[in-house]
């Protein structure tokens, strides 16, 4: 009898652990959906109306929890780029235009080559998707690293310079015959599989579940990973223990640059089938609200771009149903990097009171 | 070659002061952040909120003064919403600005949509008008662009002639040595930081009520960062700041220009400003020390 006493409160203990290490998270969420039932009410919709359309088109049949994987998708990449480069100490603000040139290079591959067998086509189009990404982190880290310019300011630069480049690119030399600015579509040697039809779901999301689990391991199990951390926890001795720092640098953004390329191939190769302008509704500025929700941490990070594509999914369904304008997610979404920016706020509910007291 | 030069006018120095307006504006606004020790990366979404906000205000009013003063107020809250997150909760400066940045996106798309039933832009509203002023270039102009010198130049005089000045760069370089000498460390960087809300926010007022008299979705279209770049290009100096912003302003009116030419397609000469501003970091930014290492500061 003891004995399953003792496990009892073991479980209940570390359930209690487990729950206190979300709390913060999941406080910020709930503040955040209530500060938005305010914004709701204040402009005249009913917040339970417009919440319950939200969750019944996110999770209420098998099609809506497909658009909801969908839309999480491109927002792990995204977060884990954002996520990868914050543990060197490198504020990425860059997944926007990181994931644009990606889809583009995905896209100028999957339409090049003929005849290929999809074992070879598609693997390339998403390496193309990586590289360009990966260039696009480059830049940013070059110019931090040797001229000292601070990457926030550039790596937004590079999304409007992104944004400028790949819509040239569909309005000019790679446009499709007819009005739409978009490319002609890819080869079906280079699509990735819809696994979940009739919606949109495609391979993208194993790729991208598979992609936080490397980031994981790199993290917690790798030499270099060691030297991320350490060189974006400012320790005094990664320099002196011979990390070269400006090198982590250039890798971690580059890597992450790559990872946000990624994440726009898979939306050409799975979703789209083509390059289509305007075709992210700012998966780049998702990604920053999933990794802080996710806790910056590649798990977290898988469960809260399942909850922010919810929100898109369900947001859309919203829209359609309660005519709320879509652009409350993204009200929602500051709300809930306001609430998670306090540290304080963790601070405060790790205090006794809340723990769960088993002697 | 003849059209190239053809737009080098007087027409275009007068567009380059419009166009360097609120990068000048949200740059001087930077500054006050960043002496008092708190960066700001969310005047961009400060600057778009009060756009909007001033939109609103002279919609509701019909009255351009009051749409100003709306927009100068919802900067001064957005300015206050930062300090809160980041002097009082020691929250992380670049997280919170990137949440103002969002928010700000977010919630000017809505609620547009919400007055207006239209996400792209606003209706018509009242802005104001040009007063003219019998000086080439300076002259013709609203009475926002004559503000920004003045500005500037107060800018320069309250940091660098006055006691309050000399506490806000205190609090900035050595904020233990400034509480010691009995200096309100934290009140400093409130009213630092709300400043250049408001800043921003006259320089989202000029985009809105000053240019186009209606708000546009993402029309502060990365401003906000040019103006710190024109920051840092400028050395944390209001005159030196200035007159990167005019540098902007310059490559702002000349890119339109050369998009009514129809040389290049729009796209390259859209991305102009945006590359300019990576250049003129890549040529400044390693020479200048900022005013202050930004950490969080608390009082024992």
């Amino acid at each position: 009898m003891i004995d399953v006493e003792q496990k009892v409160k073991q479980f209940l203990y570390r359930f209690g652990t487990e729950l206190q290490r979300v709390l913060p998270q999941t406080i910020a969420i709930l503040t955040a959906f209530l500060a938005g039932a305010i914004v709701l009410l204040a402009t005249g919709y009913s917040p339970l109306k417009v919440y319950s359309a939200m969750i019944k088109g996110a999770f209420g049949d098998m099609f809506g929890i497909g658009q909801t994987l969908t839309q999480a998708s491109p927002m792990i990449f995204t977060a884990l780029a954002f996520l990868f480069a914050s543990k060197c100490g490198l504020f990425n603000i860059g997944a926007e235009g990181q994931l644009l040139v990606g889809a583009f290079a995905t896209a100028l591959v999957g339409i090049s080559f003929h005849g290929l067998p999809a074992f070879i086509h598609t693997p390339m189009a998403l390496l193309a998707g990586a590289l360009a990404g990966g260039l696009w982190g480059f830049i940013p880290a070059i110019l931090k690293t040797r001229f000292r310019a601070h990457e926030v300011i550039t790596t937004m630069m590079l999304n409007y310079i992104a944004l400028y480049l790949t819509g040239y690119m569909v309005n000019y030399p790679f446009k499709a015959p007819g009005w739409v600015s978009q490319t002609v579509p890819i080869e079906q040697s280079a699509e990735l599989p819809r696994i979940l039809q009739p919606t949109q779901l495609s391979a993208s999301i194993v790729i991208s579940v598979f992609m936080a689990g490397i980031l994981q391991y790199i993290l917690r199990k790798t030499t270099f990973g060691y030297q991320v951390r350490a060189v974006g926890l400012k320790l005094s001795v990664a320099e002196g223990s011979g990390i070269n720092i400006k090198r982590t640098m250039v890798l971690s953004l580059v890597l992450s640059g790559a990872i946000a390329g990624l994440g726009g191939s898979g939306e050409v190769l799975g979703v789209h089938r083509r390059f289509i302008e305007g075709f992210s509704p700012g998966y780049g500025w998702d990604g920053l609200a999933v990794a802080l929700v996710g806790g910056l941490n590649p798990i977290g990070v898988l469960l809260a771009a399942v909850l922010f594509g919810a929100i898109r999914s369900g947001g859309m369904v919203m829209t359609r149903t309660t005519g709320v304008p879509l652009d409350l997610i993204y009200v929602l979404q500051s709300l809930v990097i306001f609430f998670v920016a306090v540290p304080m706020l963790a601070r405060f509910l790790k205090r006794d009171r809340f723990k769960w007291r088993i002697s | 070659m003849a059209n190239l030069l053809d737009i080098i006018n007087v027409g275009l120095f007068a567009a380059m002061l419009r166009m360097a307006t609120p990068i000048a504006f949200s740059s001087l606004g930077g500054i006050f952040s960043e002496r008092a020790g708190i960066i700001n990366v969310g005047l961009e979404g400060m600057m778009l909120t009060s756009a909007f906000v001033g939109v609103v205000g002279s919609y509701y009013t019909g009255n351009p003064w009051l749409g100003l003063l709306a927009a100068v107020i919802a900067g001064g809250l957005l300015g206050l919403l930062h300090a809160l997150l980041t002097v009082k909760f020691k929250g992380d400066q670049i997280v919170s600005g990137t949440g103002i940045n969002i928010f700000a996106m977010g919630f000017t798309a809505y609620m547009c949509q919400i007055i207006y039933g239209s996400r792209g832009a606003s209706a018509t509203v009242t802005g104001f008008e040009a007063i003219p002023i019998p000086i080439p270039i300076i002259g013709d102009h609203t009475p926002l662009v004559y503000l920004m010198f003045a500005v500037a130049v107060l800018s320069h005089i309250v940091l660098f002639k006055t006691p309050i000045g000399l506490r806000i760069r205190a609090v900035g370089e050595h904020p233990a040595a400034a509480d010691t000498a009995g200096i309100d460390v934290y009140r400093i960087k409130y009213l630092c930081v709300m400043v250049s809300g408001m800043l921003a926010g006259l320089g989202g007022a000029f985009l809105s009520l000053g240019h186009l008299n209606l708000f546009a979705w993402g029309m502060s279209g990365g401003r906000g960062f040019m103006a710190l770049a024109a920051m840092i290009f400028g050395r944390w100096m209001p005159l030196g700041a200035f007159g990167a912003s005019l540098l902007f302003g310059f490559a702002d009116a000349l890119q339109m220009r050369l998009q009514a030419l129809g040389l290049l397609p729009p796209q390259f000469i859209l991305a102009i400003p945006y590359i300019l501003t990576i250049a003129v970091l890549i040529g400044f930014a390693r020479k200048v020390t900022p005013p202050s290492d930004y950490k969080p500061y608390s009082k024992e």
